[in-house]
């Protein structure tokens, strides 16, 4: 560690980055130090193939790294591996320049001026641990320990879970749930007693007829149900795409239905209405399977094709041609339940109405339906028993949100860091995920933030959160460290492994390392009992009859094969109240709620403006992607669709730069314009995750527009406490 | 002699850019540059939008303008299935073959020479398939020897309809792409 003391006190803001081992090598990305030479003085010669799962997203499908010659060339997918099948992903492909990137973080730093200046002293590891562990002691003298909070996005984010839980606080939240899946799942979980889980139950390979609802699949990069679009749309399986914008998938459709955004309920009930009302639902199915079928057909009598022509905008006889269409394709037909789907606040009931139409064709248990999904069952470590915190979790008091996640719930922790109410929240770790990209209103984050004693942020690169932490922990990417096993619900159950395939360039570690260091310094070692973490996932494998020296060589260890639908002998049991899909919600009922959904009209853009609506790019994740420069070399910014009627009028051409403004007088980043026929007139498309204004992430820095500066408004799911962001609206500025 | 070509399928690819960035990692090209990309057409009117999503490179051309316009014969048809190569140390770097070729597959790499797809030659003497055809999630890219009827790539042609790129240019491309 000699060398680090010699930079010590380097301020590293903008361009005073300390120096690196990083040299730019005439052959594609910048390498960095050649560390297994420098261990053994000599030049590492031949290739290598080094099993181990992705981090790119979080889908996690194992991998093989190439490490030729010492260094990092390529990654490929592990042929074995259920999710990738041998093939990866743009970014699984791409992963080689999460560890080349110039812009990664390289050492722990402690602020120095304001938080978000983005001014820091660099410091030992032994530094920033004393002082997290001093400012944790004092808040939990002051306050408890239930006082700190932690946002988590990504498997590492599980030795911080564990950390955190023994120091004594609950107050855990995920914008995974909150901000992307959570209606989806809740509802499902409402309507059958079960999520429809990640990776999803969706059987899309075997399905014969496909509904998307702004599911952009292809854009939305989760490999597996990418490999099965396309092995659907081979098979020539009829596609139905419901989506304002003309999605990749659309363009693969059979049937494209450009809805006028915020509709689809009213679309899904309709369609519901025509398979009761013209008798084409599966009627064994929904006698033997389901609970309150008379209360439903009484209850969508009223949605008609000609009510809903005006609301959605689709004429009468598209909405019973598309209805038939599915009816045709009983038992194989799959209305997809989506996976982000916090859109306009009553997310979980339209997720409601997804339910219930699956339900109607008879799709959970059936091939190319709803699969049954196991998991490999690995024993969790057998440590001491958590400290009972003395008081309830912070973020859902009274249980305003009947249905909020059970993993905590993001908004509301960020209310409770704002109000100090219930209790004073003074203290965040953030893993993994960049707060003010993933939660909207960034206003309101910064203002809680303001009330913090203490925020530490671990990640890979200098997110904008990063910014605004008191201590930054660098972590080494997915490619140079160990994590935790990887055994998900699917359809093939398997654990995989992730282990180091090269160095960390610099001063950055593990998460199980800094979680296990802190842990020291919090006389909480009893909860870290293992040697190092190759001891912890041998002793977690060796329970599960397997070693970490098989599955190191292997990658992917898969368990038996279950039976997947009813054909196949599944039998399928939905543990809610009355034991059945409950198309009538008992316990919607019970809270207060809609038993069964009905359709809310959502506020129109006014004139003038345009719903802001936004999505993925196959090549990008989240905001944290932007700096990878193979990433970046296919895709560096993010364009504005505009329809092309709309362009014209404006006077705006593909190419030109605008910015936009939001009805909060919110202004963008500059944004170039893609006149497009693929885009309704009444809203405008951005891929999210580009517009940073961190100015350490110098491959990134105002490239593009975000999102998230725009999304100031949001509606809150009252059901489960979601934040439906697809209700802001912009227009444009034509001086940048 | 072997006439090796590709047929991709517009149907299926999804335009994710998987081809292009494990293109850049097998033949370390370098940043800023690429030997393939995406192109994605829309025609008509919304919402009756035709859109063809296209992963393209060097075709690879029959009558290659490049080879014929190269003074110092660097730009070659190889023996070796008849695929276009750039020899570096005979290249001059004169940029006539960036000129001529219709479809702006060349590119002046760094380190002077001209630069463009190889079919990952290298990888097909070890009997793989180039790079990008090998890691396609949708399995929408096939490799092989047009010249031989029973190769998938030429089924592939006999059975779907397919058009290849400026046939008019009279360079007699040796991609095609399936619709
Ligand atoms: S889908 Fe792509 S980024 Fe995600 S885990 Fe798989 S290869 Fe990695
Ligand atoms: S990898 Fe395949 S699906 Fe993706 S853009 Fe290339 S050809 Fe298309
Ligand atoms: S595509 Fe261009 S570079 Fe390739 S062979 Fe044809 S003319 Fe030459």
């Amino acid at each position: 560690m000699t060398y680090l003391s010699r930079r010590r006190f380097l301020k590293i803001s903008g361009a005073s980055i300390i120096a690196t081992a990083a040299l730019s090598s005439a052959g594609g990305v910048v390498k960095g130090a050649k560390k297994l030479e420098e261990k053994t003085g000599k030049k590492i010669k031949g290739i290598q193939k080094i099993p181990t799962y992705c981090s790119m997203c979080f889908w996690k499908c194992s991998a093989i790294a190439y490490v030729k010659n010492g260094e990092l060339w390529k990654i490929v997918g592990n042929p074995e591996d259920p999710l990738s099948n041998g093939r990866l992903c743009p970014r699984g492909t791409g992963g080689v320049g999460a560890h080349y990137d110039p812009d990664r973080l390289k050492a722990p730093l402690i602020r120095k001026n304001e938080r978000g200046e983005e001014k820091w002293v660099q410091v030992t590891w032994d530094e920033a641990f004393e002082y997290i562990a001093s400012k944790m002691n004092k808040i939990k003298k002051d306050y408890g320990p239930e006082s700190i909070g932690f946002f988590s996005h990504g498997i590492g984010g599980g030795f911080f879970k564990h950390l955190l839980k023994a120091y004594g606080t609950r107050n855990i939240a995920a914008p995974s749930f909150d901000q992307c899946l959570g209606p989806r799942d809740t509802a499902f979980e409402i309507t059958y007693g079960d999520v429809i889980g990640g990776p999803e139950r969706t059987d899309i390979e075997n399905a014969k007829c496909i509904v998307l609802f702004g599911s952009h699949i292809g854009e939305n990069m989760h490999n597996t149900q990418v490999q099965e679009f396309a092995k659907a749309v081979e098979r020539g399986a009829s596609i139905i795409v419901v989506d304002p914008r003309m999605s990749t998938a659309a363009t693969k459709a059979k049937y494209y239905l450009p809805i006028k955004p915020g509709t689809d309920l009213a679309l899904l009930l309709t369609w519901i209405n025509i398979l009761i009302s013209e008798d084409l639902y599966d009627k064994d199915y929904v006698k033997k399977y389901t609970f309150g079928f008379e209360q439903l057909k009484a209850e969508v009598s009223k949605y008609t094709p000609e009510w809903a022509y005006p609301v959605t905008g689709i004429e009468p006889e598209l909405i019973r041609k598309t209805a038939h269409e599915i009816a045709r394709f009983i038992p194989s037909a799959l209305v997809h339940p989506g996976r982000h789907s916090v859109w306009y606040g009553d997310d979980t009931q339209r997720g409601r109405a997804l339910a219930i139409i699956n339900a109607l064709i008879g799709s959970w248990g059936r091939k190319g339906g709803l699969t049954n999904q196991d998991v490999f069952d690995i024993p969790s470590y057998p440590y001491p028993p958590y400290p009972e915190p003395k008081r309830q979790r912070a973020d859902n008091p009274d249980k305003k949100y009947p249905f909020g996640g059970a993993e905590g719930y993001t908004t509301g922790l960020r209310e409770a860091t704002l109000t100090g109410k219930p209790y004073p929240i003074k203290g965040w770790f953030v893993y993994g995920t960049n707060l003010l990209y993933s939660l909207p209103n960034t206003e309101e984050t910064i203002k809680a933030i303001q009330n913090l004693d203490l925020l530490v942020v671990i990640d890979v690169i200098p997110s904008e959160i990063a910014g605004y932490a008191d201590v930054v922990l660098p972590e080494a990417v997915y490619l140079e460290r160990y994590d935790e096993l990887f055994a998900p619900y699917f359809k093939q159950p398997f654990v995989s492994i992730r282990q180091p395939v090269v160095d960390p360039p610099n001063d950055q570690k593990p998460g199980w390392w800094m979680a296990k260091q802190l842990s020291e310094k919090l006389g909480l070692q009893k909860y870290f009992p293992w040697k190092n973490i190759e001891e912890y996932l041998d002793t977690r494998l060796k329970s599960a009859g397997l070693s970490l020296a098989e599955i190191k060589k292997k990658g992917v260890i898969k368990g038996p094969e279950i039976p997947l639908n009813l054909e196949e002998g599944f039998e399928p049991e939905f543990e809610t109240p009355t034991g059945k899909i409950e198309l009538y919600s008992t316990v919607l009922a019970e809270k207060g709620f809609d038993p069964i959904p009905k359709f809310t009209k959502h506020k129109d853009p006014p004139a003038g403006y345009f719903r802001l609506l936004f999505g993925r790019a196959p090549m990008h994740s989240f905001s944290r992607t932007q700096t990878n420069r193979l990433l970046d070399n296919v895709m560096n910014e993010n364009e504005v669709w505009i329809n092309a009627d709309v362009a014209k009028k404006y006077g705006l051409n593909s190419g030109d730069y605008i910015k936009l403004k939001n009805q909060d007088g919110v202004l963008s980043n500059k944004v170039k314009v893609k006149s497009t026929e693929r885009i309704r007139t009444d809203c405008v498309y951005i891929v999210h995750g580009f517009g940073h204004n961190s100015r350490m992430l110098k491959g990134a820095y105002l490239k593009g527009a975000s999102d998230s500066q725009l999304i100031t408004k949001y509606k809150i799911d009252p059901l489960m406490g979601g934040t439906g962001m697809n209700v802001n609206f912009v227009t444009f500025e034509m001086e940048v | 002699m072997a006439r090796f070509g590709m047929v991709i399928d517009t149907v299926k690819c999804v335009g994710c850019t998987d081809c292009v960035v494990a293109c850049e990692t097998e033949n370390n090209v370098p940043v800023g540059f690429a030997r393939d990309w995406i192109e994605q057409i829309a025609i008509g009117k919304f919402p009756d939008t035709h859109v063809e999503i296209r992963s393209e490179r060097c075709n690879h051309c029959s009558e290659a303008p490049c080879v014929n316009c190269c003074p110092t014969g660097a730009s070659h048809h190889s023996e070796f299935g008849g695929v276009v190569l750039v020899t570096h140390n005979e290249c001059i770097g004169c940029k006539a073959c960036i000129e001529s070729c219709p479809y702006g597959a060349r590119f002046v790499h760094p380190e002077g020479y001209i630069d463009k797809c190889t079919f990952c030659i290298h990888r097909v003497k070890e009997g793989k398939d180039p790079a990008c055809v090998s890691v396609c999630p949708t399995h929408c890219m096939h490799f092989g020897d047009l010249d031989d009827p029973n190769s998938e790539v030429s089924k592939l042609l006999q059975k779907r309809k397919h058009h290849s790129l400026l046939p008019e240019a009279g360079t007699s491309p040796n991609i095609f792409y399936l619709t």
